[in-house]
């Protein structure tokens, strides 16, 4: 068989730099925050980095809940309908 | 004017034509069909309404308007996509059966009447559980029964509605309902079964993942969308729209997160991107209804794209469920290239189409200062983000490498996902050419500086969320399982009162069976044949001879009797006799 070809994620140090990459834009995002002007709605839309921690927290509760909470309430084996 | 067609024609009767094809002058034929659908289409006049006498009404099979116009084009364009994507297809069924189904879904938002628009609502159930049927698997022929009994009872709904409405009104137009009385009720829940309303939405997540590969693409663009645009037709302000819609932005991500087959996390994010959409129209005003659309056209394209790239991973591995997948960028690297720009788009990435669509009905939630919704409209935009933008392709392209060596995509469907990413893309980028086909003049701008940045971070930061957790090994591991949904009610306690009725009604046939029929009858039967036979027999006794008592020539008569009786070789006058007795006795006794 032929020997397969390395890929692009197959090197560490490759996943290495995307991380690098996106914690760098994560933190460049969090500083730009306080330099932009809202075009607000609501008044906490104007707080700094209000979307940054709503989308953190919303996805750490959506995760929380549905591992802790919903999965134990609805799984079931495969062949359940069988 | 006179040398265009109504649009659902061409694909309707076109279809009939597909069977008698084969090879390549099928695929060219297939392909040019919605071409020359959207040339007529876009020939017909604005504000064209053909009319047909039916009865003692007249049914306006077309009117063109700017809200079904919008509709219209976005569906010659998903019917495009799909049909080259399914070109390897050898059976004539999936495509006959995907042009009648989008077909009717043309006649449906083009129609100026109740009485037309039912019959296309109709057709389109046909359609598309022929779509979910064609896959021929045991699971598919269940799901497809489970769909036609739903989307019957949906349709009968909508039918006793429509009905009541008119025997009301005395007018069959099709126009703004609201939600007045019992009739218009049952025509809002009608569609609201092919909207995937929450606890009705359990037929989309349990027979789309079902449906063949190009079927499920097919069935992801047209019932719900047609359902939305019916209720833009007719209930546009409705308030309950708002939280219905709020509702099924929001639950359906939980179960997407667990959600192990990655069709069904799909189908999960259809019901929680129609939520937008319903949402829209709820709130009723030029900005909100645009934003449904608007989002409409845009989920048809990345929802068709991301069902696509899924159904191109089925066609090579044969694999779905996240479980069984991982790695597959190595050798699918255009389709996961392209199931990326679905995800960046479902997710509302800028330069993407969500971010032009899914912001018009946000803001039309914040500018009513509606607090709550607006919230839960961001925590589904982050949640969506989470199970469509990073779960799909990062399961299916990405994470634990699952070994599959296999071919990239069939040139088709590279070509197909091709189309549809580069739409999903200019959408995003040039947003001008979708906002004029809008039903109302689209003043929003999507591209401020605000909106790019907060945007950004986030999604970027659900992102981070996600990778944190993913990390820490916190996210919640694929397991190979199936999630209970609202569906259960009817394939669990359903079935079994079912089953307990099928006991009870089954067993009171075989005792009334056994009772009336076998015994009963049996008896009766037996006792008719014999009678004339004893009659003789008690007749004749007192004139044999005594002495032959008990003789054996008494018991030879009576059997040479018997075998006379049965023969029917009697002397007459016997017969004449015993039928004389028995209309003596019949004269006695009655």
């Amino acid at each position: 068989m032929e020997r397969e070809k390395n890929h692009l994620f197959d090197k560490p140090e490759n996943v290495k730099r995307l991380l690098i990459i996106f914690f760098s834009s994560v933190i460049l995002l969090f500083v730009l925050d306080f330099f932009v002007h809202k075009h607000a709605h609501f008044p906490w839309e104007n707080w700094p980095v209000f979307y940054a921690i709503f989308g953190f927290v919303a996805c750490v509760i959506l995760v929380l809940v549905s591992r802790f909470v919903l999965r134990p309430l609805v799984k079931r084996r495969e062949d359940y309908y069988d | 004017m006179t040398n265009v067609l109504p649009p659902f024609m061409i694909f309707i009767l076109g279809a009939f034509v597909i069977p008698f094809l084969r090879g390549r002058v099928r695929s060219v034929y297939v392909v040019s069909l919605p071409v020359i659908g959207m040339i007529n289409l876009l020939l017909i006049p604005a504000d064209t309404v053909m009319t047909a006498g039916f009865l003692d009404y007249e049914l306006t099979l077309v009117r063109i308007d700017r809200l079904s116009l919008a509709f219209g084009y976005i569906f010659h364009i998903a019917a495009f996509v799909t049909v080259i994507y399914i070109l390897h297809v050898k059976k004539s069924l999936e495509y006959v059966a995907g042009f009648v189904y989008s077909g009717a879904a043309l006649g449906a938002v083009f129609a100026g009447d109740l009485f037309t628009f039912f019959a296309f609502w109709e057709t389109l159930t046909v359609g598309s559980v022929m779509l979910i049927w064609a896959r021929r698997s045991k699971s598919s022929s269940a799901a497809g029964f489970r769909y036609l009994l739903v989307h019957v009872t949906g349709g009968l709904t909508l039918l006793a509605g429509i009905v009541m409405m008119v025997v009301e009104t005395g007018s069959i137009h099709f126009g703004h309902i609201g939600l007045t009385g019992l009739s218009s009720w049952l025509i809002f829940m009608g569609i609201g079964v092919n909207c995937a309303w929450p606890f009705l939405h359990t037929w989309l997540t349990d027979a789309y993942p079902e449906a063949t590969i190009g079927g499920t693409v097919f069935l992801s663009a047209f019932t719900t969308k047609t359902a939305v645009y019916a209720l833009a037709r007719a209930f546009p302000g409705t308030e309950l729209l708002i939280w219905i819609g709020v509702a099924m932005a929001a639950f359906p991500i939980f179960f997407a997160v667990i959600e192990n087959d990655l069709r069904r996390v799909l189908a999960y994010s259809l019901v929680n991107q129609v939520g937008f959409m319903v949402v829209g129209i709820g709130i009723g005003t030029e900005l909100a209804i645009n934003g449904a659309v608007a989002h409409a056209c845009n989920d048809i394209l990345f929802k068709s794209l991301l069902f696509m790239s899924m159904g191109a991973v089925i066609h090579r591995t044969g694999k779905i469920n996240a479980t069984d997948l991982g790695g597959l960028y190595k050798s699918m690297p255009w389709t996961a290239g392209f199931c990326i720009v679905g995800a960046a788009s479902i997710s509302a990435f800028p330069f993407f189409s969500g971010f032009v669509s899914k912001s018009m009905v946000m803001s039309a939630a914040g500018k009513d200062h509606m607090v709550g919704v607006w919230l839960v409209l961001l925590f589904a935009s982050a949640g969506v983000f989470h199970h469509a933008g990073i779960k799909i392709p990062f399961f299916a392209f990405f994470g634990h490498d699952a070994g599959h060596r296999v071919k990239e995509a069939p040139k088709h469907m590279l070509v197909a996902m091709g189309i549809t990413a580069f739409l999903c893309i200019f959408n995003g980028t040039f947003y001008k050419p979708l906002y004029s086909i809008l039903p109302y003049p689209a003043l929003y701008e999507p591209y401020t500086l605000s909106h790019v940045v907060t945007q950004t971070e986030l999604l970027f930061y659900s992102a981070l969320a996600f990778t944190l957790l993913l990390l820490s090994g916190i996210y919640p591991a694929e397991i190979r399982a199936i999630n209970l949904d609202f569906d259960w009610f009817y394939r669990k306690p359903l079935v079994g009162l079912s089953n307990g009725l099928a006991t009870l009604l089954n067993g009171l046939n075989r005792v009334m069976d056994r009772l009336l029929v076998k015994e009963f009858t049996g008896a009766v039967n037996e006792a008719a044949i014999d009678a004339t036979a004893r009659l003789a027999w008690v007749a004749i006794v007192p004139f044999i001879k005594n002495k032959d008592n008990p003789h054996p020539r008494r018991e030879i008569f009576k059997k040479k009797l018997d075998a006379a009786f049965a023969t029917g070789t009697s002397p007459v006058g016997l017969f004449a006799a015993c039928a004389g007795l028995f209309i003596v006795m019949l004269f006695v006794f009655i």
